[in-house]
């Protein structure tokens, strides 16, 4: 774990932006850049995040950043990472660069995921973010393979027959461990150096990484803009977004929830889930949920007891 | 100099790897596979230095590319049909990135129904994508334009993707005495690129921002131009390969057209036969004549107009369709830029070719029959005709 003093003071992603108040995305782009070990391109999907910084003719970005499209951040740095190396096989490139992508959970567990597969296949040398806001957000809250079970998105609308989104979310950091990488976990912002330390440690790994960090959305996930940290501490101590780490094999809890708040108390601060509660209260889809995240919780607890 | 029996792919791969390639990113698709199998050998055996990777799909490939040209590489990429068409969301992107990567495109049918063989449905449904497109008529030229291509992409008045087409299995499959150069010659006419921007921490850019109204229109104009030098570009580019390997190319090629009457203009392969029909016919004191399209985007308006201003008929060899179109993409061509001559010739549609549908000489001469009968009556019979097949 990283200490405050460690930290940079440089600010690579410049205020200015025009990210929603409260986004998670503006606090994991900022936490980020203060992981990186030196030199470093910056690889983003198409998302919120792009296109909040990048508004031509200005940018947020102080330090090289290049978005191609919408599904293939993975394999635009496959490019990079390669051709970095290329140049520096033929004597026209002597410096140590690390690349970093970074989409959102459409691009990552959705329209992304060959590519990312294919590049963690491949094995090149990169980091591959995933700022996990649960939806699409950047096109109007749609539902994506992360959305939770429940949610009312305008694509998984909370009707009168259906209560949100019937699905349950991707197991992202199963399907990446699968591919047999070094290093793969998730993390909350709300617990900075924990994330911080997992960048960092995505980076100096050789080979492929991949993070799936929690991002809040006051907008899609209708909650208070100012507790949106809150927000995702809540999710931690609730054990529906448990916070672990893959690391060549093993798995590892990062936080030991022991004892943990009902799902509930998680749910009934965001709009998204507002219908479970208003007008009736919906006891059998909160207690799937809670189920669910039982489960899910004894399940990485076998992965990180069998190490 | 050096002459070699070599397939198509196999005289493009010889030139991408003559050509000191960083990075080539392909994904196999027949009839283009030649070329990444013989390109994947050269660098299992430390023949080249390039970075082979090896992506998951078409739209990887051009990804990977895309983000390799960035950083100031040389990239090739190579694909066919359907992996064309899935990397068409990234083909707007390389030019609109400004990204001078070249590729090899073994042309062949699109899905459905599935067909494997040779026809230009999956370049021309790329039409507008902003790439320069050449069209080889043989392993020779699929060879000597590859060298040439990375040339003009990365010339600094350009800064666009070139696609070199090569029809599927006429060119990509069937060996040839090729005409290679020595490397010291490639080299001599292929320095190392010279990227104007690039990717690098030393001097932070961000690439590929978000554009609207205001800005948008500006990127696009700029590519209009970018285009526009293309043509001159070219010219400079193949007086400088005629110094180095002897042979000359340009926009296009004509035969017989000093004299012709009637005349066909085709891409790629097609033109062989038209020539030697030509040939026979010309024999016989019939004036006719064959111009050979090898630059297609931009399209030579004035090249074509004084190629083919002179003659009474055109009979314009179309391998794709445009459903619901007047006429196929070429010949929409043809007609917008002989429209605007003082006396336009007749012209007509032949649509072709599909799905490698075989094109044999006595087609060709029916079709020329056709051309010299408009250009005596001036009465076109048919507008568009269908070629050989079954009604």
């Amino acid at each position: 774990m990283v200490t405050l003093k460690e930290l940079s003071t440089e600010e690579l992603f410049a205020s200015g932006h025009r990210l929603c108040a409260g986004c998670g995305e503006g606090i994991i782009n900022r936490m980020t850049m203060k992981a990186l070990r030196g030199p470093t391109v910056i690889v983003a999907a198409t998302g919120c995040s792009e296109v909040a910084t990048t508004i031509y003719p200005f940018t947020s970005w102080r330090l090289p950043w290049a978005h191609v499209a919408f599904e293939n951040a993975a394999a635009v740095a496959s490019g990079i990472v390669e051709a970095y190396n290329a140049m520096a096989r033929r004597g026209a490139w002597n410096k140590k660069v690390d690349v970093i992508a970074m989409a959102g959970d459409g691009g990552t567990y959705d329209i992304g995921i060959q590519a990312l597969s294919g590049a963690l296949e491949r094995g090149h040398d990169f980091l591959y973010i995933c700022y996990d806001n649960e939806a699409y957000m950047n096109t109007g809250i749609q539902r994506s393979g992360a959305t939770p079970h429940g949610a009312d998105t305008t694509t998984s609308p909370a009707g009168s027959v259906i209560p949100g989104k019937p699905e349950w979310k991707k197991d992202l950091i199963g399907i990446c461990a699968a591919h047999g990488i070094d290093y793969a976990a998730t993390a909350s912002p709300a617990y900075w150096n924990d994330y911080i330390t997992k960048v960092r440690k995505g980076i100096e790994v050789d080979g492929p990484a991949v993070i799936d960090v929690l991002s809040p959305c006051p907008l899609g996930w209708r909650h208070d803009s100012a507790r949106s940290i809150e927000m995702v501490k809540l999710a931690v101590e609730t054990r529906y977004f448990p916070v672990y780490e893959f690391e060549r094999g093993k798995y590892k809890l990062n936080f030991n929830i022991s004892r943990p708040k009902p799902v509930e108390e998680f749910l009934k601060l965001q709009g998204r889930f507002s219908h479970l509660f208003k007008p009736t209260y919906r006891k059998d889809v909160i207690d799937e949920i809670q189920q669910n995240v039982d489960a899910n919780w004894n399940r990485i607890l076998k992965l990180c007891t069998q190490n | 100099m050096t002459i070699v029996g070599l397939t198509g792919d196999e005289a493009v791969a010889y030139a991408v790897k003559q050509s000191r390639v960083d990075i080539v990113a392909a994904y196999p698709i027949t009839p283009q596979t030649i070329i990444v199998e013989r390109f994947s050998k050269y660098v299992a055996d430390g023949e080249v230095q390039t970075g082979y990777v090896c992506v998951e799909s078409e739209h990887s490939a051009l990804s990977a590319c895309i983000g390799a040209s960035l950083t100031g590489a040389r990239v090739f990429t190579a694909t066919s049909s359907q992996g064309l068409a899935l990397m068409h969301e990234m083909l707007y992107v390389a030019s609109g990135l400004r990204c001078p990567i070249v590729m090899g495109v073994a042309n062949r049918a699109l899905s459905a129904p599935i067909n494997i063989h040779g026809d230009h449905s999956d370049m021309m449904g790329s039409r507008d994508s902003g790439w320069v497109q050449i069209y080889a008529e043989n392993a020779q030229e699929a060879y000597d334009w590859t060298l040439q291509a990375f040339k003009l992409a990365e010339d600094k008045d350009v800064q666009l993707p070139v696609s070199v087409n090569l029809d599927g299995f006429i060119i990509t499959h069937c060996m040839e005495g090729v005409d290679t150069l020595e490397d010291e010659a490639v080299s001599q006419f292929l320095q190392t690129r010279k990227p104007l921007f690039t990717v690098d921490p030393e001097k932070p850019i961000t690439v590929g921002a978000l554009c609207f109204t205001d800005y948008y229109y500006e990127f696009k104009r700029q590519q209009v131009e970018a285009m526009q030098n293309a043509r001159g570009v070219l010219d400079k580019v193949c007086k400088e390969y005629k110094g180095v390997a002897g042979r000359h190319y340009g926009v296009l090629e004509t035969f017989g057209m000093e004299d012709a009457e009637a005349a066909v203009i085709c891409l790629g392969s097609t033109a062989g036969t038209a020539r030697e029909v030509a040939r026979k016919l010309r024999a016989q004191g019939r004036k006719v004549g064959v111009v050979k399209l090898w630059l297609y985007r931009p399209f030579p308006n004035e090249d074509v107009g004084a190629a083919l201003g002179h003659v009474k008929a055109v009979a314009v060899f179309d391998k794709a369709i445009s459903f619901g179109a007047r006429y196929g993409a070429l010949c929409s061509d043809v007609v917008s830029a002989l429209h605007t001559l003082k006396e336009c010739p007749k012209i007509f549609n032949v649509v072709f070719g599909l799905g490698g549908r075989d094109v044999q000489p006595a087609d060709i001469e029916l079709i020329f029959n056709e051309a010299l009968e408009a250009a005596k009556t001036g009465l076109v019979k048919e507008e568009t005709v269908f070629l050989g097949v079954r009604e």
